[in-house]
């Protein structure tokens, strides 16, 4: 209990090492390889959340379609492993499969230099965000018209992707990746190497969204997503405010993309069009998408259930998924995280004798 | 504040919403240090006027405050020239501390590195303007909690730290208590130095006490212009203000009298 009355500061350094030890220590020890690396492709889905918690949570941006930037990232990474898999100057095998071509397309060339495709595994979704955004922004759309928008894009990007058979692998996708810059992914011990490194990401993500979230940007952030007129007003440009956490929640997602393709081989249309989109979605609203953990932990548990119980009751998950949806945005607003929240808010209007009960907080957390 | 100061000039201000004429050629000058009340019956385009002097509504015409043309320009830029105002219904971020609304409404400039970090210190111009205010005590509270006369308060404190030179408020006391009226007032007069201060207001006592000048207008026109004392003897204004005309000979003297002292 005495965790509770430490400063911010060191129960954020407490909480992540907290997290460093339930995901490199006691994950490791006590899961199998096949559920760990389960849980190597729930935290890329954790990773997406952490994004579109700052982006929606904090900015009231619905992004409905992160599946393209977790995309983006996914097929930048898996072009390269193919190139590296097939071997220099040769051609990944489904273009050979194929036979439509002669030789490989000018745009996947680039791909064969491991810098260049991991940096574009990031920079693309961020890349793309900012161009979109930039558009949408200043133009003042927002609200759903923005989540209809984001959504359309995801849509418009799998019907390409689709469309493309013969460079992108169509419905299929980019399958059957076997290395990754050297290790074989058949091999365990580096199938774990992934889950780490995933892990890593993660953590270091949330240390930077935290950051973000605790620094002047987050509570102009906040500021925009409650009154954007107001800020204007102030002299600001909401447009670019908005922007920034846009384009950073797309760079996480295209991060988690690429990670995703190691840690589960594949990267398809299927994984990233409109229903990914909403799913990434209703893990943050799940979670809470105003707390920095929230996100993290409703994308784990909603992507855990979806695994467990669809194993069980195929035909029922998609009913219980949006069950779900539904009574945590109509019952509980802030999320799972909220409820940790409400119950110390109970207990000290229980006790009405706490000294300094209402002392002023200088940094309070957005309760919601 | 070593800014020089600025007045207000407004020439030939055209505001139409779909064919009706909300604000009609007005012509206004307020001077740097004035505290110009704005008034007129519902509908006789007051707030609409302060909408487009800020950006906010689309208007022909010319409106200057101190060398800059403000029309035409995209809000932000105009807040950043100088120009703040607040709204009928205070508009706060609710969500957020009292001192972290004013250190937003300090912060327009700021680098993206400054933003990138977390506040430190009170920056001290955010500290005197919690001062001023008389909310130093609660700035750690949300400002969604805040009883509505200090919603206000923080809103004229959030127009001092964003360094507005022109301070255009929309009805600061409707729904307020008498006293929080007075401390209004004081407060508008304490901050008024070399600012330019617009005030639209329906209270015709709080007008009477904390006026410099009054505008009167009308159907999107200036009907009359003056001093307090000067607007309430025209019989113009009386007409458009029937009920006051009736009631003007006993009712006005002694109050008119402050407004003028003050």
């Amino acid at each position: 209990m005495n965790g509770l009355k430490l400063n911010p500061r060191a129960r954020a350094w407490l909480g992540f090492g907290l997290g460093a030890v339930v995901l490199f220590a006691a994950a490791p020890a006590l899961l199998t390889d096949f559920r760990l690396s389960l849980l190597a492709k729930y935290l890329c889905f954790a990773i997406v959340a952490v994004g579109i918690g700052l982006a929606w949570g904090r900015g009231g941006l619905l992004t409905l379609g992160q599946g393209v930037f977790f995309g983006l990232g996914g097929y930048a990474m898996a072009m390269h492993l193919k190139l590296a898999d097939a071997g220099e100057g040769n051609m990944p095998d489904f273009m050979e499969l194929y036979g439509q071509l002669d030789e490989l397309p000018a745009w996947w060339a680039p791909f064969a230099n491991p810098v260049f495709a991991l940096a574009a595994t990031v920079l693309l979704p961020m890349l793309v965000a900012f161009g979109l955004g930039s558009l949408v922004f200043r133009r003042r759309v927002r609200g759903a018209y923005f989540a209809i928008l984001s959504q359309a894009l995801a849509a418009a990007m799998v019907i390409l992707l689709i469309g493309q058979q013969g460079t992108t692998g169509g419905t299929n996708g980019l399958t059957d990746i076997e290395g990754f810059f050297g290790y074989d992914l058949d091999d365990p011990v580096n199938q774990r190497m992934v889950y780490f490194i995933i892990a890593g990401v993660l953590l270091a993500l949330l240390a930077l969204t935290r950051q973000l979230m605790h620094s002047r940007y987050g509570e102009l952030l906040v500021a925009v997503r409650d009154s954007e007129n107001r800020v204007r007003f102030l002299g600001y440009n909401p447009a670019n405010v908005k922007l920034v956490a846009y384009v950073v929640a797309a760079g996480m997602a295209g991060l988690a993309g690429a990670l995703f393709v190691p840690a589960v081989g594949i990267i398809s249309p299927a994984l990233i069009g409109i229903v990914p989109s909403i799913e990434f979605v209703i893990g943050v609203a799940v979670g809470g998408r105003a707390a920095l953990l929230g996100p993290v932990l409703g994308a784990v548990a909603v992507a855990w259930a979806k695994t467990a119980l669809s194993e069980r009751f195929p035909g029922t998950w998609t009913y219980l998924q949006g069950a779900m949806f539904v009574l945590v945005v109509a019952f509980l607003p802030g999320g799972l995280a909220s409820l940790w929240g409400m119950v110390k808010r109970r207990r000290e209007t229980a006790a009405p004798l706490v000294p300094q009960a209402d002392a002023p907080v200088l940094v309070k957390e957005a309760a919601a | 504040m070593s800014e020089t100061a600025a007045g207000l000039r407004i020439r030939g201000l055209r505001v139409v919403f779909d064919g009706f004429v909300a604000v009609d050629g007005v012509d206004l000058d307020v001077e740097p240090g004035d505290i110009r009340f704005l008034i007129g019956p519902n509908g006789a385009g007051k707030t609409t006027l302060v909408d487009a002097v800020t950006g906010l509504v689309k208007a022909t015409g010319s409106a200057r405050f101190g060398e800059q043309e403000l029309l035409g320009r995209d809000v932000h830029r105009i807040a950043r020239l100088g120009v703040g105002r607040t709204f009928q219904t205070a508009a706060l971020f609710e969500e957020l501390t009292v001192l972290q609304n004013l250190d937003i409404a300090a912060g327009a400039g700021r680098s993206p590195w400054t933003m990138l970090r977390r506040r430190g210190a009170v920056p001290d111009d955010v500290a005197y303007a919690l001062e001023t205010i008389g909310l130093t005590d609660r700035r750690g509270v949300l400002a969604g909690t805040l009883a509505h006369g200090q919603k206000q308060w923080l809103e004229i404190g959030m127009l001092l730290v964003q360094n507005a030179r022109l301070l255009l408020l929309d009805e600061p006391v409707a729904g307020m208590s008498h006293e929080e009226r007075e401390a209004t007032g004081e407060l508008l007069g304490r901050v008024a130095g070399d600012r330019t201060v617009v005030v639209i207001e329906h209270d015709m006592d709080f007008l009477r006490r904390f006026a410099d000048t009054v505008t009167v207008l009308h159907a999107g026109k200036v009907l009359s212009e003056g001093t307090v004392a000067q607007v309430q003897a025209d019989p113009k204004v009386q007409e458009v203000y029937l009920g006051h005309a009736s009631t003007h000979d006993t009712a006005h003297d002694e109050p008119v009298a402050q407004g003028a002292e003050a």
